[in-house]
């Protein structure tokens, strides 16, 4: 009893704390268990979200029935995936079958060990992180590989050998982007590179500007480059040749149903939650709030610590006022006090926010989460306005365009970062001796 | 003229598929049940990696013997049946066979039904085509602009829906002109949906004409020269867009076209691209087309003198319009009784199909979607 405690205070002490060493087990099982449940949520929200957005690009409402304005639509979902029958086809290799999506899941969820959702909020700080995650989250081509190939079906096996290929080739631009941000955390005071997720948004802190806007224009190419192999990483429109539906009717996962397929579901978008970690910590400043510092001190610290607080706000509002517009018919009013509740529940979230301490405290989660959602947003848009690549074009792409262009970034990268070094210590001489 | 087709060499599919991991080709059937085969067509592929050996189609899947049918019927009743043969444009096909039977007749419809023939029949096209960019889009994986043709499809349907009571399966025409007068409100109904359909096809044009991807996705795919086509017999947009100005509403006149202005777009490459340009370039035509009839509305009889009991002398007739899909022809031989002795029809779709395996070989698993969507086949035509 007493060294729980201990453990609790051991926490709550944050001074000088990071989190590789901030707790104990006990605080890393609470911290797995509550990014566990954050991702389950996410995934759940982001469901309902990638519904509801796609069906208003698209002149549609989507779910409109399951609660005021679907809002349990997913929960729905869950609930019916998770009472259907599971089949497994009779000639499948069971045993591969079977492991097929439990790996994909494992990937997916393993990466966010090492995401930093702010310098004290993250399971673990290693010191080789980014390789970690990108080791990590390839091992999904596995699980896809091998649920096509135990599917025992002409099409997951195609739609199998398109995803494998396309990741593996992806993963190398990918790679070269990766590294060139990496790069430039050498540019640090110190003078080290770093490869821990939390360095590498501290050293954007140091140098006071985010990665993507270093070197302009190298880092937003860097970017750029990232940016596009995630969404081929994850695949997603318009890299989804994978599960193309109009030519593969749902490639490597057709003959997976029920809960099966919802593992399948939930390793891809816990999978884009993930890069787009990737993207926001490489390139994008992590948890860092807008300006950091330039708008530093105090009542610039007090001002954006109301943003969390602000925002909840902001969706409460919006509930709220569609309440009132919600139709004045019995048929609605469980909808309607629904809606009143959810935007209650917002609103009570968003005022908690803004006692002090822990609106201090939700900071750097709130940001991460904000620019993360944006990622999140992007991926629908790309839905809804792009067709699909060929496969060829598609290798095309990631080979002739991509590699190359990665390859110069990193050059161009690494020559601006030491033009000083070269100047001084090869041009001069040259010069000298010429 | 040779068949294109006796060129490629017969796919075999006799001989089984090597074993599995050391093979290189791949049967696969695409089909019937598949998403992106419109419906009932079943495509044999022979792949090698995802490169297309060769295919063939098999049909049947919908075949109801529509043909078999019209002569069990009197000329009258069997003029809903055409209606189900090619749904999506099924006042095309009430066209058609209404004008077969009138020559069979020797009648002629009044000028107003010509008129109003005219506007039904070029709104038909404009839906036909609309849902065809919407799924042939679907097929290419941008879902957006099925959605947004659907939109816009529904204006015509609501106008069908009013003109006669039903919105896909019309069987708006009579023989001899039509039996419903246009309600009141429909010119200035049409008008408005030409001003509110214009900017709507800007508006498809936008999200595809100039994206990158599905440029990409269609320049170069598919291509068949313009004598294929003809040795195919290939009709319609296909035929356009392979650079061939052959178009029945110029090239043989029916209903009252001469009286209209209009062009008949062209491609040049005669890919999947060229007849995506060239559709949409006859949406716009057929906004011309519908703006000038219905300002020319002519006053007067909506139905010809046609006895009751229809018995054409016996002879033979055949006869053909342009459908949103190509030539659509009607041959219809009477033996001088109330049913006609046989019915012919010569669906464009079922024609066209044929220049599957042409546009296909060489190419990949996903040109062959793209190529089944550009062909804009309707199964219910094909089969009959």
């Amino acid at each position: 009893m007493g060294q729980i405690v201990q453990y609790i205070e051991s926490y709550l002490n944050t001074k000088g704390l990071t989190p590789g060493y901030a707790g104990n087990m006990f605080w890393v099982v609470v911290y797995i268990m509550l990014v566990f449940a954050g991702l389950s949520v996410a995934v759940i929200a982001m469901n309902w979200l990638e519904r509801k957005i796609l069906a208003h690009m698209q002149v549609r409402l989507g779910p409109m029935r399951v609660g005021p304005h679907g809002l349990l639509q997913p929960i729905a979902d869950a609930i019916k995936l998770l009472l259907k029958e599971d089949i497994m086809p009779a000639e499948a290799d069971g045993l591969v079958f079977w492991m097929a999506p439990l790996i994909v899941v494992l990937a997916a969820f393993t990466v966010f060990v090492v995401v930093p959702f702010g310098p004290e909020h993250a399971i673990t700080d290693m010191n080789i992180g980014i390789l970690f995650m990108l080791g990590v989250s390839s091992l999904s081509v596995l699980g896809i590989v091998m649920a096509g190939w135990a599917s025992n079906s002409h099409y997951p096996l195609i739609g199998a050998l398109r995803s494998s290929a396309q990741m593996v080739s992806y993963e190398v631009a990918m790679g070269l982007a990766v590294v060139s941000a990496i790069l430039m955390t050498s540019l640090n005071a110190t003078g080290t590179g770093t490869l821990s997720m939390i360095g590498i948004v501290q050293a954007q802190l140091a140098q006071g500007e985010w990665f993507i806007f270093k070197f302009f224009p190298l880092g937003l190419i860097a970017f750029f480059i990232f940016a596009v192999a995630m969404v081929a990483e994850t695949n997603r429109a318009p890299f989804d040749l994978a599960e193309a539906e109009s030519e593969l009717t749902a490639g490597f996962h057709t003959e997976y149903s029920g809960f099966r397929w919802s593992l399948f579901f939930l390793a891809e978008y816990s999978a884009m939650i993930a890069v787009s970690s990737i993207a926001v910590t490489l390139w994008l400043g992590g948890w860092l709030r807008p300006f950091p510092n330039l708008l530093s001190g105090t009542p610039w610290n007090q001002i954006f610590s109301l943003v969390p607080g602000v925002t909840f706000l902001f969706f409460a509002a919006i509930c709220f006022y569609n309440t009132a517009r919600m139709p004045k018919h019995p048929l609605f009013r469980v909808q309607t006090i629904g809606l009143a509740g959810f935007g209650a529940v917002l609103g009570l979230v968003g005022l908690i926010l803004f006692i002090p301490p822990v609106s201090m405290r939700v900071q750097d989660i709130f940001w991460f989460s904000a620019k993360v959602a944006g990622f999140m947003y992007l991926y629908i848009w790309y839905r809804g306005t792009f067709p699909r690549y060929r496969f060829d074009q598609l290798m095309q792409m990631g080979w002739k365009v991509l590699l190359p262009m990665g390859l110069g970034v990193l050059l161009c990268t690494g020559a601006v970062g030491l033009r000083s070094e070269i100047w001084n210590q090869v041009l001069v001489p040259l010069w000298q001796r010429l | 003229m040779t068949d294109p087709n006796s060129t490629l060499t017969p796919l075999d599919l006799e001989t089984p598929e090597k074993p599995f991991l050391d093979a290189n080709e791949l049967v696969i059937n695409m089909g019937p049940q598949h998403p992106a085969t419109h419906g009932v067509l079943r495509v044999i592929l022979r792949l090698d990696g995802e490169k297309v050996l060769g295919l063939e189609c098999v049909i049947g899947y919908l075949h109801r013997g529509v043909e078999k049918i019209g002569e069990h019927r009197t000329y009258t009743m069997f003029n809903p049946y055409v209606d189900r043969m090619d749904y999506v444009a099924a006042v095309s096909n009430g066209l058609g066979y209404c004008e077969t039977v009138e020559k069979l007749l020797n009648v002629e419809a009044p000028a107003r039904a010509q008129h109003v023939r005219v506007i039904l029949t070029e709104l038909n096209r404009i839906a036909s085509h609309q849902l065809w960019l919407g799924t042939h889009a679907l097929d290419i994986g941008a879902i957006t602009p099925l959605f947004y043709t659907f939109r816009d499809r529904e204006e015509i349907l609501k106008i069908y829906e009013k003109y006669c009571g039903a919105r896909l399966t019309t069987h708006a025409f009579r023989i001899g002109g039509l039996q419903y007068e246009t309600y009141t409100g429909f010119e200035k109904e049409v008008k408005n949906f030409l001003t509110f359909f214009r900017p709507k096809i800007d508006e498809y044009e936008e999200l595809l004409t100039t994206n990158r991807i599905w440029v990409e996705r269609t320049k170069n795919v598919g291509r068949i020269s313009a004598q294929d086509c003809i040795a195919l017999g290939v009709t319609g947009p296909v035929l356009r867009a392979s650079g061939v100005k052959w178009d029945l509403r110029k090239a043989q006149p029916y209903a009252n076209y001469k009286n209209f202005d209009f062009e008949i777009p062209i491609g040049e490459n005669g890919d999947t691209y060229d007849r995506y340009l060239v559709r949409m370039a006859e949406m716009r035509q057929s906004v011309r087309i519908i703006e000038q009839a219905v300002n020319a509305l002519p006053e007067g009889p909506i139905m010809a003198k046609v006895p009751k009991v229809m018995k054409p002398a016996a002879g033979e007739v055949y006869h053909s319009i342009e459908a949103p899909k190509g030539e659509l022809g009607y041959f219809i031989v009477s033996d001088g009784s109330t049913q006609p002795y046989r019915v012919r029809v010569r669906p464009p779709s079922f024609v066209n199909l044929q220049a599957l395996d042409k546009m296909c070989r060489g190419q990949l698993v996903a040109d062959v979607i793209a190529v089944i969507g550009t062909l804009d086949i309707v199964l219910g035509e094909v089969d009959r």
